[in-house]
């Protein structure tokens, strides 16, 4: 072999090895994007889950609640007058601070520190006239402070903790009266303008009714027109131009059915505007390729031994369909509908247009009260400019990123589980 | 009202079905029966709900138009044009139900009570009316029963009816979307030129805005041209599909020709994870870790860059996108004949070689079909533009200024509460019914592209 040849040998050997690390930097490159996304998600989401109190002391004053009464009643209570009693609570922390600047202490709870003085002294009646310890919930700055989020050295003016605030706050901390405990009222709480109090009940209660609604409409419609299209249907030019229009439908932009929703829904139908009623139906006419799609395949992987055997047994097509392909094809339809759900969670656009971005500050009850959902909570935190909102916004994703990885797992089980493998 | 009726209409048919289905058991003593006893009691239970129904679905369609055209009968001498016609029968219908605020004057008074008299009417009209085709439909359905007609025959083709009214569903979606937006862009396009909307160069809708009265038409002349956004749709697919292209092309080509079977089972289903991902999760993503990050190395280099750069967007939908190209082209590649790389092997061609030379030219249709539903997927995609992209329609290529898309603005302009009527909001549905044209075409060109391939190796 000359020299020549070798080189060229060499040459087509370093060009293979070449090629085969562009492959592996590529996949290297998508996964890492998987990571590195995953990880800012969890590492400014995970804080969000640990809720910052402030602990001080409360003198439930009778003479400052304004009650006369000897025993006073629930209604006395419900009717006294808190806002000394919380006022004090609050200035108690710095006795020495001068009256006009109390609003610096007031301004380190969240705006509802009066109604949390209220509901420890309604749940436990004979604290009357004592003074007991109370956990009050941080204002959203001093809670960024405690969980580190907040940058301590940037100049005092640029900065909505002031120095005093942080004086006070380091105090506190030092004496035990900060605790950071699990943040449950981020799943029981509706939204809010306050980051502090701002929780995902409303909008999760939003996505599951209109995930329902979703699928009271898109699953049955869909199985049928499978059925139809798979086991009934002539081959004629309509029946071709149903299978054409339904591949387009599944490729159509979401916004544009968001468009459909509000033309036809709102303004011919006049659903009631920003509910998971409407949302749902939206969502549903979306969804409903995809179940057909896979609902057409799972009947079409029945093999026709199956429908022989029936019709040699003398049942009718209908019999043959309904009694034995049907139900053996419900693994894969079900996986498919599960899949086609999980899409639609993930929808926000067609959401915004008929106006599930509103702001909900009430847990709906039923399907016709306006809600926000899960996405739409995403969108609407994120253009917010408050500090807190950011963890918010990120634990809410992990919220719907656990919601879409339980579906898919459960689509998985379904599939793997009940699927019978024919052959 | 209409609850009431369709449940009492939907329990009648329940009982219809055990009551038919024992008539069955009791015709079977003394003759053979033609079905099923179950088959007796469907048949019932069809007569019985369907006729009804469809009947109630009709009357509730058509029942508002009639009570309409009825009330502004009285209006038709005073020479009003159709929007003043809607205002006032919108009054009427709040004065009857006791939530009209205005002024009441003695003609809406009147008619309002011809309304509730005309609803009175209707209501009581159809619920007779629907009674009567429940006895009707019923007993003729129970005397067909009685004389032991054959029961399973009807009960089948008319399942067979089900089944193709519910394949129906899918086209009147289709039907639904085409009409929604060409009845309002058509509307639009009576404000606004088409030629000024598809030429002109500067979008600024918000300019259109006046309070009480027409907008100036020399204004509207130049605020509704889309050429910005028609550029800034696809300006940041481009970007997309300059970052999906290579990566996902060649990670398909990785998992089809040289990754074991393992890492191709694992990595497959964990690259196809990004596809899953909510895209308002990616918009999250980019306005508040690409965009930032892209404007500080921007800095660095002394460029001036926007926080929301047209490059942040595109790049972090791009790869949302990989995993559309990845996986499909994996595929094509992978149903490519053993024997064409065989062959190749056999000349004494590389792996590599033989991958550009025989299997990527064999697969280009497929992959070519998979790069246009991608590109379909990008100029559709909204929340990441709308949340990383500026919402000014700049027109620029510039990857490092802000731009705008049609979904985008179609969000932007449709946001919080829309008047009808008024042209910004129906350009969003003009945006709308361009967007669909073009993917549209982009879908059917795609999908012929990949149905053509796949019959060549079949």
């Amino acid at each position: 072999m000359n020299s020549f040849k070798k080189n060229l040998l060499k040459k087509r050997y370093n060009a293979e090895r070449r090629f085969q690390w562009y492959g592996k930097i590529a996949i290297g490159l998508a996964l890492s994007f998987l990571a590195v996304f995953m990880f800012q998600i969890f590492s400014k989401g995970y804080s969000a889950f640990q809720k910052t109190w402030i602990v001080t002391e409360v003198h439930y004053d009778k003479e400052l609640l304004l009650i006369d009464a000897e025993s006073p009643s629930k209604d006395d209570l419900e009717n006294a007058d808190y806002y000394d009693v919380a006022y004090k609570a609050m200035t108690s922390l710095d006795p020495g601070l001068p009256e006009e600047e109390d609003r610096q202490l007031i301004q380190m709870v969240s705006y509802k520190y009066e109604a949390e003085v209220k509901d420890l002294l309604l749940k436990n009646p004979d604290y009357l006239g004592k003074i007991v310890p109370i956990k009050l919930t941080a204002s959203d700055d001093v809670d960024q402070v405690h969980k580190g989020n907040y940058p301590r050295d940037i100049p005092e003016e640029n900065r909505r903790v002031n120095d005093y605030q942080l004086q006070i706050y380091d105090m506190l901390n030092e004496r035990g009266d900060i605790l950071s405990e699990f943040n449950i009222s981020f799943f029981t709480s509706p939204d809010s303008r306050e980051a502090e109090l701002a929780g995902i009940a409303s909008s999760f209660m939003g996505t599951v009714f209109s995930i329902l609604v979703c699928l009271a409409f898109s699953f049955p419609v869909a199985v049928l027109a499978a059925i139809y299209l798979e086991e009934f249907a002539p081959k004629n030019k309509f029946t071709d131009f149903i299978e054409v229009n339904i591949n387009n439908l599944a490729a159509v932009p979401s916004i544009v059915f968001g468009l459909l929703g509000l033309g036809v829904l709102l303004a011919v139908f006049n659903l009631p505007r920003s509910t998971p009623l409407v949302g749902g139906i939206t969502l549903s006419l979306m969804t409903l390729p995809t179940i057909i799609i896979a609902a057409r395949a799972s009947l079409k992987a029945v093999p026709p031994s199956i429908r022989e055997a029936a019709l040699a047994m003398g049942a009718s097509n209908m019999q043959t369909t309904m009694h034995h392909t049907v139900p053996l094809s419900m693994p894969g339809t079900l996986s498919g509908t599960i899949i086609g759900l999980a899409q639609a969670l993930g929808e926000t656009a067609p959401l915004i247009l008929i106006g599930m971005v509103a702001f909900v500050n009430t847990i709906p009850g039923t399907p016709v009260d306006p809600a926000a959902s899960l996405p739409v909570q995403i969108y609407i935190w994120s253009e917010s400019a408050e500090r807190g909102f950011v963890e918010k916004v990120s634990a809410c994703i992990m919220v719907l990123l656990a919601f879409l990885i339980l579906m898919n797992l459960a689509a998985q089980i379904v599939r793997h589980k009940f699927e019978k493998k024919w052959s | 009202m209409n609850l009431i009726l369709v449940t009492f209409i939907i329990l009648l048919a329940f009982t219809s079905y055990y009551f038919g289905r024992k008539k069955a058991l009791v015709i079977q003593s003394s003759q053979r029966l033609t079905a099923l006893p179950k088959f007796y009691g469907y048949y019932l239970a069809a007569w019985c709900a369907a006729p009804a129904l469809i009947i109630f679905a009709l009357w509730s369609v058509f029942e508002p138009s009639i009570v309409k055209t009825f009330i502004l009968q009285d209006y038709t001498d005073q020479n009003l044009t159709k929007n003043e016609l809607q205002l006032i029968y919108t009054k009427v219908k709040a004065l009857a139900a006791g939530t009209y605020t205005g002024n009441i004057t003695n003609f809406l008074d009147e008619s309002a009570n011809k309304y509730i008299q005309l609803k009175g009417i209707a209501n009581s009209a159809k619920v007779a009316i629907i009674l009567a085709i429940l006895i009707f439909s019923l007993s003729f359905a129970y005397r067909s029963v009685q004389k032991n007609d054959r029961m399973r025959e009807p009960v089948e083709i008319f399942l067979k009816w089900v089944l193709f009214v519910a394949s129906l569903g899918a086209v009147l979606v289709t039907i639904g979307i085409v009409f929604s937006l060409l009845f309002e862009a058509i509307r639009f396009f009576q404000a606004v030129k088409i030629f000024d909307f598809i030429f002109g160069t500067h979008w600024y809708p918000a300019k259109t805005f006046v309070r009480d009265g027409q907008p100036d038409p020399e204004l509207m002349k130049d605020a509704f041209g889309a050429v910005p956004l028609f550029a800034g749709t696809f300006f940041i697919a481009f970007i997309a599909m300059c970052v999906a292209i290579p990566i996902g092309l060649l990670s398909g080509i990785y998992l089809s020709e040289y990754a074991g079977r393992d890492v191709r089972k694992y990595a497959k289903p964990i690259i196809e994870i990004l596809a899953g991902i909510p895209t308002v999760v990616y918009g999250f993503f980019a306005a508040l870790t690409v965009g930032p990050f892209v404007k500080e190395i921007g800095n660095a280099m002394g460029l001036e860059v926007s926080a929301e750069s047209a490059l942040a967007a595109g790049a972090v939908m791009g790869v949302m996108i990989i995993p559309f190209i990845s996986s499909l082209s994996d595929d094509v590649m992978t149903a490519v004949p053993q024997n064409l790389r065989d062959g190749s092997y056999a000349m004494g061609a590389t792996k590599s070689e033989t991958v550009k030379k025989v299997i990527f030219p064999a697969a280009l249709p497929g992959i070519v079909g998979s790069i246009l539903l991608a590109v379909s997927r990008a100029v559709g995609e909204t929340m990441i533009v709308v949340m990383a992209s500026g919402l000014a329609a700049n027109l620029t290529m510039n990857p490092l200024e802000s731009t705008s898309t049609i979904t985008a603005q179609i969000v932007v302009i449709l946001i919080g509460d829309q008047q009808f009527g008024d042209p910004k909001t129906q350009s969003a549905f003009a945006l709308g019914i361009s967007l669909f044209i073009v993917t549209l075409f982009l879908n059917v060109i795609a999908l012929s592209v990949v149905k053509k391939y796949r019959e060549k190796y079949e």
